[in-house]
């Protein structure tokens, strides 16, 4: 049982902090649907800010994480450019996937869309962790704002989700070894 | 039992009489996560219509135009935050107009993003 470096960083970038993501996502979002005065008193409301901001924080973190590692440490091993002349490309996954015909989608659509929308999860993470550190017990007395919060939130959960899911895909077709 | 009930009926009391929370903070939050995507978007587009651009945004040859695209996008962001945070955070605003704007402004980020979309205004 090993791995490779490059296995290793695959692992931490799509599945460790993915994992982080997604339970602070979980969490997050149950806290902010029930953070309401009619359904919580006064201490309550403190605790669940508490919790909220801690855990809000904590996704936006996981996100920013997973994206500069993502940028910075595993995409250029993914688009790494194969010597002239070399036949197989198990090691290029960019170049082998463009030389398959029925897998060239996987780049042209997943990979393009995946590498530029990740982006969003963190700096719209970022601006829910925000609010609900400033804001705090305010967001149970101001509906709307509570609302936004919770949509925001999807947001960022949806352009990671989507990040993830095609990450997946493309590691099954051409795993970085 | 009986006191905790009465306890929240009095936290429900309270929330009605209180007053409006300002929202001006959280809308400069909300606009400049919005354009922080945008930019983001336009960068991508733009990209694959000028060659130009596309060489200008590689920063870092590993990884190509995707560094300069997306750090693009996120100095945009903060720029745009903290200029919008300091002309609103005491200021009330119109919170279903900021947040529509806000929504408009991730979604066409999406589209910009999405690769049949700018794939339309590839260049030849």
């Amino acid at each position: 049982m090993s791995m490779t470096v490059r296995e290793f960083w695959t692992v931490i970038h799509g599945m460790g902090l993915g994992a982080i993501f997604l339970l602070s996502f979980a969490g997050g979002l149950a806290g902010l649907y029930s953070l309401r005065p009619e359904w919580v008193t006064v201490t309550g409301v403190k605790e669940r800010v508490m919790r909220l901001t801690v855990g809000t924080w904590v996704m936006a973190v996981a996100s920013w994480l997973t994206v500069v590692s993502g940028t910075y440490i595993v995409y250029p091993w993914y688009r790494a450019k194969p010597p002239e002349g070399l036949t197989d490309l198990g090691e290029f996954p960019r170049y082998y996937l463009l030389s398959v015909p029925n897998l060239a989608a996987w780049h042209t659509f997943g990979m393009e869309w995946k590498e530029h929308v990740a982006w969003f999860s963190p700096i719209l993470a970022v601006a829910v962790a925000f609010v609900v550190w400033r804001y705090g017990a305010q967001i149970a007395e101001t509906p709307k704002l509570r609302y936004a919060l919770m949509v925001l939130f999807v947001l960022a959960f949806a352009a990671a989700g989507i990040a993830g899911l095609f990450g997946a895909f493309i590691t099954k077709a051409a795993p970085l070894m | 039992m009986t006191a905790s009930i009465s306890t929240q009926a009095k936290v429900a009391e309270n929330v009605s009489a209180k007053a409006k929370v300002a929202v001006g903070v959280a809308s400069a939050a909300f606009v400049s996560s919005g354009i922080g995507c945008l930019v983001i978007g336009l960068m991508v587009t733009g990209a694959e219509m000028s060659e130009g651009l596309k060489n200008a945004l590689n920063w870092w040859n590993p990884a190509g135009p995707l560094v300069g695209k997306t750090l693009v996008g996120v100095v945009a962001w903060l720029v745009s935050w903290a200029i919008l945070h300091s002309m609103w955070k005491d200021k009330e605003m119109e919170f279903g107009k900021v947040f529509t704007a806000t929504l408009i402004l991730i979604a066409l980020g999406f589209l910009l993003t999405f690769p049949p979309f700018f794939g339309l205004f590839a260049a030849e």
